[in-house]
């Protein structure tokens, strides 16, 4: 049997995903902020924390976008092969950054051509990621994703005798080069495998995985937690002032790869990792 | 590590005082640009005109917010990444530009030239755009309208929280 979703569906959803993942954060981001602001010893680095924890408060109280750089809308659909898309689906994505932008008072970040630069004033086109699976349901992950941790983000074509210190190194290499700019405290999205583009894919699809849960592959998991212990030694600290908290969480997504490379991404996002995800 | 209330524009004292790392609270008037404007204000001074305000002994803010809802003054208001500002900036110093907000590292350029100009570098903390929305009384576009969040705009702040990033004496936080 084929479901039939119209394309209006899909807009209204993304539109309200983009005003909701603007205002307020998902509870596992949340929760590793406001623990951060406990543990941190640093002083500095508490008061800025501190900052950050009232400004999600105002954020969803006062509905004023939690960061000025609301992104650009970054849309994974997983849609199942038994749906029927009623109208243009790249257009009934467009229409709902469009709708959200507008009507969530967000910022419209996006320009038309990478060197000409017009702005598209809409904050459309969004960067869509689909892929089919079993089923008669539809998965929108919406992500705004902000630039300026955007721009640290790195891709390393590792060799397959790098191993695992050399995907850590490189992590670690990143994040010290993203420093004060990724306005940290950092998620950090790792891919790792597939080759060129796709590793840059699962960084970012690794960014929208729940900071609470670990990877399902035990030595994955366990790279992550090191990982994690690691990033926060380098002491950059909150706004990069020093501190202990300078990640608040490292997702890894993995993928099989070709016998002679490793590639990496490393996708860094500040502490206003934000995304709403709905099942249609 | 001192803890300073300010009121802008910034004085020669003021500057003199001030250590990186020190925690400030900003009063009064400052404007902002950002990639845009800065790109727009560069090419006008290269057409040897006039800049759309009188930057000597001002300050501004690198921020493009997002657009108020009605009864507010302005939105989301944090400071955006420094670095993309520096090839427009020891131009802008030069001029008498006293005071930058903005987020991350500058160049070695700029650091200089804030040290020659005697300037200052502030950063506020990045996404605290809604904290610091309401550390900003009025606001007014004076340029650029076109570039919509990266117009120029003109702001009055009240107790606007930044640390000093590089001082005019050569330090530096990072
Ligand atoms: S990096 Fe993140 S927190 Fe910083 S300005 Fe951009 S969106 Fe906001």
């Amino acid at each position: 049997m084929i479901r039939e979703v119209s394309g209006s569906e899909i807009s209204k959803a993304i539109e309200e995903m983009c005003i909701e993942a603007n205002l307020s954060l998902t509870d596992d981001v949340r929760g590793r902020i406001t623990k951060a602001f406990k543990d941190e010893t640093g002083f500095v680095a508490k008061k800025i924390l501190s900052q950050l924890v009232e400004n999600m408060e105002i954020a969803k109280n006062e509905s004023i976008p939690i960061c000025q750089d609301t992104g650009m809308a970054v849309v994974f659909m997983e849609i199942g092969q038994d749906v029927h898309i009623d109208g243009d689906l790249t257009e009934a994505v467009n229409e709902g950054v469009r709708n959200g932008y507008e009507r969530g008072y967000l910022r419209k970040s996006v320009v038309k051509d990478p060197l000409i630069r017009e702005n598209t004033k809409d904050n459309t086109p969004a960067i869509l990621h689909v892929s089919l699976v079993p089923g008669d349901k539809i998965k929108i992950t919406v992500a705004p994703k902000g630039f300026g941790s955007e721009n640290m983000s790195k891709v390393y074509m590792l060799k397959p005798s790098d191993g695992e210190e050399g995907v850590k190194n490189a992590v670690l290499d990143a994040v010290k080069s993203a420093g004060p700019n990724a306005c940290p405290p950092m998620v950090v999205g790792v891919g790792l495998g597939g080759d060129f583009e796709l590793c840059a894919i699962l960084a970012k699809k690794a960014l929208t995985r729940d900071l609470d849960r670990r990877s399902e592959k035990p030595h994955i998991a366990r790279i992550e937690e090191e990982l994690l212990k690691t990033l926060n030694e380098t002491g950059i600290g909150p706004g990069g002032f020093g501190g202990d908290t300078t990640v608040l969480g490292v997702n890894i997504e993995t993928y099989p790869t070709h016998i002679a490379g490793l590639p990496l991404a490393v996708n860094i996002c500040c502490h206003v990792n934000r995304h709403a995800v709905r099942v249609l | 590590m001192a803890e300073y209330h300010i009121n802008l524009p910034l004085t020669k004292e003021d500057i003199s005082l001030l250590e990186a790392g020190d925690f400030v609270y900003l009063s009064g008037t400052l404007y902002t640009a950002r990639d845009a404007a800065h790109k727009r204000m560069t090419e006008t001074l290269e057409k040897g005109e006039k800049l759309p305000f009188d930057i000597n002994g001002e300050t501004i803010y690198y921020l493009g917010p997002s657009p108020a809802r009605p009864g507010q003054v302005i939105g989301s208001a944090g400071p955006t990444t420094s670095s993309r500002m520096d090839k427009y900036t020891p131009r802008l110093l030069e001029l008498g530009l006293k005071g930058m907000i903005g987020k991350g590292r500058r160049n070695e350029e700029v650091k200089a030239a804030i040290n020659k100009n005697k300037a200052v570098y502030f950063a506020a903390v990045g996404g605290a755009g809604a904290l610091l929305s309401k550390c900003i009384k009025e606001s007014t576009v004076i340029a650029y309208e076109d570039l919509g969040t990266e117009a120029v705009r003109k702001l009055r702040v009240e107790d606007l929280p930044v640390i000093v990033v590089t001082d005019c004496h050569k330090n530096s936080v990072y």
